[in-house]
């Protein structure tokens, strides 16, 4: 039982983030019709705002300190951050350790303006142009976007660790009452699920009881008929590119403590939750959400050490094996519509 | 005993019964129209007869023979050839290419691996494609690009295409929605032109009452999934229920 | 032969172009400061042909068809796995291991062929990449007492190699054709410049020119015709009697045989393999091949493969040193200013610079370098306006 417990603690966190770049997928695919596969760089674009903005707050100008000398006996030149000249250091130093969380307020207006920017720019000359051609670009773009981050930002993985107080683990176990030491759970991967419980429902929120929102599900379910209304479709439609990518970027930003991020991290997540997406059922929100913890828990399950005696690397392929079983007896994935994507 | 034969053929979409209990029989080498007004179930019914949709109900039998549950594909092999309302023709390739496609579909089947045979080589597929390119009087539009045809010849092509397979049942869907008159004309003679000179029966499918009555030995009117009459065009005309069910609305078309 | 004039030219163009490699890639004198851009060294001219049969043969999948697979490394890979273990077993002759190779990348792809082709559109694409991945990834971990995981596999002293005689004592296994080594050069020095023959590269050319002549036929056969159809309107062609699935089936196996040869000849070239080539940036890699040479036409895989992997040697080798030497002209300033511009570019940069060369190519040129060949060629036959009409389609012309 603990044990069953833990797999699906574990399978949280790398579900959430599987769910929310699925839930931007699906709603630029279900929006737009557009099959994007720079999505996977919008989520590592988020991680390297995290980045960015933990090195803006620790830019330095280097001081005289006249209190510490070095071996020779000269005064010592130490390096002190912009931010302690602004907040003093107490408050400065609680700003780096919480870079991270603040991260969010500067990654979304960063995200929202990518992608706009890349639906005006690219996304809207292709809404007419084939999906093989969508896809194409749109994986070019991914190429192009991963290299230059990696050129400003190098090749290696640049750790970013969480906030001091959510570093560590605690024994969830013992609070559920089993024996103490059987379920330790590191407290960001907590967060990070409860962040992205709160990014998918504020999501469902605002498509389900907004105006705007309303508009884009119908335009979701009859683009044409509801631009025959007179209702300016395609304005609607690149504000919900910017709400996707924000929800790429937001939901890289809080996985950067979880792994460190590299260029080609968007890649690695991007197959994953195009299969997820698949899963769920093209176009479907709900699906995707749904389909993306599913997965992640199966495969934190199929990771578990009585799992892998019988079933050596099933851990591996679990997913893909899931989604090949799964378009092959429910074309329309979990919870697909009718007429989506079916030639 | 015709020879398309269709008993109790009914079909569901959920809450809406397309099709009641629909019996028809087209003889042989005649051309039957099928009319009715917008949402009758014309279109439910041709694609039951060509495999896109099963129907829930009945049967549907070619030359004695059942086509439901075959697929397209293997109907098309018994000797149905279907043109659509919108011309569906290979827009990426040559008016030629189109013209040879079924004429080797009729030789070989429904799969062939002939990857290093070429072209040039399948001398009577040439000829055979060419003959029917004369017989649609498309001959000098052989090289060019299908899809850059007018909306007339891409209907003229469609039809040849169809005939070139020689199937013993032709089946049109609406062949002159959309097309100017002088079009429509041409399609009604090239029609007629085909039933006189060859072995093959036409069943139609037609809103344009100039069409029918142009064309159709026998008419059936369907009305809300199930035939209201079946008869020769002059009682048709003057049948009152027809009237009152259809041609009442479209008298001017008429 | 079978093909037609314009055909058979095209053959001969790239007949002699191959055969006259060695020269055409090493236009620059030994010892100049050019001579680092040279790129007619065997293991640049091998890839340069190998990936070029691999992009011919997604091409008659891709071009034809239509259907985008995100997923053909994994038949690449698994033809060089098969390859090897020829090697191990049998013989180190080469002829073995092509042909098992691409038998077994054959089979490999009629089993994923027929699950994926239920599908087509972008699940088509996402059943490929999931079947690729998943053969990366037992590659990598379940399946190593077969592909050797993380360090890969090549040829060992004490094989079996049960056709093969004992090797003498300290001899190392070496690839070979009935004796004639893969490695072998002959070195022709000409002034100052050195042209080296490989062997290996000749025989990767050879197969190459075959598996070109053969997709030539392939384009111009009523089968061919057909796969277009099948892109053009499957409703029609549904509606004409015929059957996409077995011919998108066959194209794919086809293409997954040629991809099954090319991974043979990387085995024969050099005897090594990782799980690495079947990765999915690797199956992107051909995807960006064909397009940037012009999918659906003849040429253009070929161009495509050879235009990247040359541009790759060439571009990777750029660095701060030589840009500084290329703009030592200019006034200090603008100098400066041109490297720090051009020099993300360059380098480590080669990257960036084929990501947003493909993106022009998929906005701007649909058909690719070829189009964009006979865009300049039409520019200069200064045809009449009506005859130019771009139409963007790609139509299998030369």
């Amino acid at each position: 039982m603990d044990a069953i417990i833990l797999q699906i603690l574990n399978g949280l966190d790398k579900g959430s983030a599987y769910a929310l770049i699925a839930l931007g997928l699906t709603l630029i695919f279900g929006t737009l019709g557009v099959v994007n596969f720079a999505h996977g760089a919008l989520f590592m674009i988020g991680a390297f705002c995290a980045v960015t903005l933990s090195r803006i707050l620790t830019l330095s100008h280097t001081v005289i300190d006249e209190t510490q000398k070095d071996f020779l006996g000269n005064p010592l030149k130490v390096d002190v951050p912009y931010i302690y000249d602004i907040f003093g250091q107490a408050t400065g130093d609680a700003i780096i350790d919480w870079a991270v969380p603040i991260s969010i307020l500067f990654a979304i207006p960063v995200m929202v303006g990518i992608g706009f920017a890349m639906e005006r720019g690219l996304i809207k000359h292709f809404y007419k142009r084939p999906h093989a051609d969508q896809i194409l670009v749109t994986f070019g773009l991914a190429i192009v976007l991963q290299e230059i981050i990696k050129y400003f930002y190098g090749a290696n993985p640049i750790p970013t660790p969480a906030p001091d107080a959510f570093r560590g683990s605690f024994d969830f176990g013992a609070m559920l009452g089993f024996d103490p030491n059987t379920i330790i759970y590191p407290y960001w991967r907590l967060v990070y699920f409860a962040f992205a419980a709160v990014i998918i429902g504020a999501v469902f929120a605002f498509l389900q009881f907004t105006t705007f929102g309303m508009v884009v599900r119908a335009g979701m379910a009859d683009r044409e008929t509801v631009g025959l209304l007179g209702i300016n479709i395609d304005k609607r439609f690149t504000i919900m590119f910017g709400i996707a990518a924000a929800v790429a970027g937001l939901a890289g930003v809080m996985y950067t403590p979880i792994n460190s991020p590299n260029y080609h991290m968007g890649m690695d997540f991007l197959v994953l939750s195009f299969v997820v997406v698949v899963v769920g059922g093209m176009g479907s929100l709900s699906g995707a959400v749904l389909a993306g913890f599913l997965l992640g828990i199966l495969e934190s399950f199929a990771s578990m050490a009585i799992v892998l005696e019988t079933l050596p690397g099933i851990n591996q392929i679990i997913i893909y094996l899931v989604a090949i079983i799964i378009l092959l007896t429910r074309p329309r994935g979990l919870m697909g519509r009718k007429g989506v994507m079916e030639e | 005993m015709g020879i398309l034969e269709v008993k109790n053929v009914g079909k569901r979409f959920g809450g809406l019964q397309a099709l009641g209990d629909v019996n028809l029989s087209i003889a042989e080498n005649s051309v039957h129209a099928i009319i009715g007004p917008n949402g009758a179930g014309k279109s439910t019914l041709l694609n039951c007869l060509v495999g896109k949709l099963i129907p829930d109900t009945g049967s549907v039998m070619f030359d004695g023979q059942s086509v439901l549950g075959r697929k397209p594909y293997e109907i098309n092999q018994m000797g149905i050839s279907r043109v659509f309302q919108t011309p569906e023709i290979f827009a990426d390739l040559s008016v030629m290419e189109n013209m040879m496609i079924p004429c080797f579909a009729k030789r070989d089947g429904a799969f062939q691996l002939n990857a290093l045979s070429s072209i040039p080589s399948q001398r009577d597929m040439i000829e055979r494609a060419e003959h029917m390119l004369e017989d649609m009087n498309m001959a000098d539009k052989r090289a060019m690009h299908a899809g850059s045809l007018s909306r007339g010849d891409k209907r003229r092509l469609e039809i040849g295409m169809c005939l070139s397979q020689e199937p013993r049942l032709l089946l049109l869907d609406e062949p002159t929605a959309g097309m100017a008159r002088a079009d429509t004309n041409n399609t009604i003679d090239l029609l007629k032109q085909i039933s006189e000179d060859r072995d093959i029966t036409i069943a139609i499918i037609e809103h344009d009452m100039h069409v029918v009555f142009s064309l159709a030995e026998r008419i059936t009117v369907l009305a809300q999934g199930t035939p209201l009459v079946e008869d020769t065009p002059d009682n048709i005309k003057g049948n009152p229920k027809v009237r009152e069910a259809y041609l009442g609305e479209t008298q001017d078309a008429a | 032969m079978g093909l037609n004039k314009k055909d058979f030219t095209l053959l001969i163009i790239v007949a002699i172009l191959c055969v006259f490699a060695p020269f055409i890639l090493n236009p620059f004198p030994e010892g100049s400061a050019m001579a680092q851009f040279n790129a007619g060294y065997p293991d640049l001219m091998q890839r340069l042909v190998i990936f070029g049969i691999f992009a011919i043969g997604f091409n008659i999948l891709f071009g034809l068809t239509g259907y985008l697979s995100f997923g053909h490394a994994a038949f690449l890979g698994v033809g060089s796995y098969a390859a090897i273990w020829m090697m191990k077993l049998l013989t180190m002759n080469v002829i073995p291991a092509i042909i098992i190779s691409v038998l077994v990348a054959g089979l490999f792809s009629l089993l994923v062929g027929w699950i994926s082709l239920r599908r087509s559109g972008i699940y088509f694409s996402i059943l490929t990449l999931a079947f690729a991945q998943m053969s990366y990834s037992l590659a990598y971990s379940v399946l190593t007492p077969i592909t050797g995981g993380e360090t890969g596999l090549q040829p060992k002293v004490n094989d079996p190699r049960i056709l093969d005689g004992a090797l003498a004592a300290g001899e190392t296994p070496r690839a070979n054709l009935f004796g004639l080594q893969m490695n072998q050069s002959y070195e022709m020095a000409v002034g100052n410049w050195v042209f080296t023959f490989n062997a290996g590269y000749y025989l990767a050319a050879i197969v190459m020119l075959i598996a070109f002549y053969i997709s030539i036929r392939i384009f111009r056969s009523p089968f061919g015709m057909m796969l277009r159809a099948v892109k053009s309107n499957q409703q029609r062609l549904n509606y004409t009697g015929l059957n996409a699935k077995p011919y998108t089936l066959a194209a794919f196996v086809i293409s997954g045989m040629y991809a099954g040869l090319a991974g043979g000849l990387l085995v024969a070239m050099d005897t090594q393999v990782g799980a690495e080539r079947m990765f999915w940036t690797a199956s992107g890699e051909v995807v960006l091949m064909t397009i940037l040479g012009g999918a659906g036409t003849l040429i253009g895989p070929v161009l495509g493969a050879g235009f990247i992997k040359y541009m790759e040697n060439i571009v990777s080798k750029i660095n701060k040193s030589i840009l500084e030497q290329w703009f030592a002209f200019m006034p200090d300033g603008i100098e400066d200013l041109l490297i720090t511009l051009v020099y993300p570019f360059i380098g480590k940069g080669w990257h960036l610079t084929l990501g947003i060369l493909f993106m022009l190519v998929v906005i701007f040129l649909p058909g690719g370098l070829v189009e964009g060949g006979q865009r300049v060629g039409r520019l200069f036959k200064r045809k009449k306006p009506a005859d130019d009409k771009p139409d963007g389609k790609t139509t299998p012309a030369e």
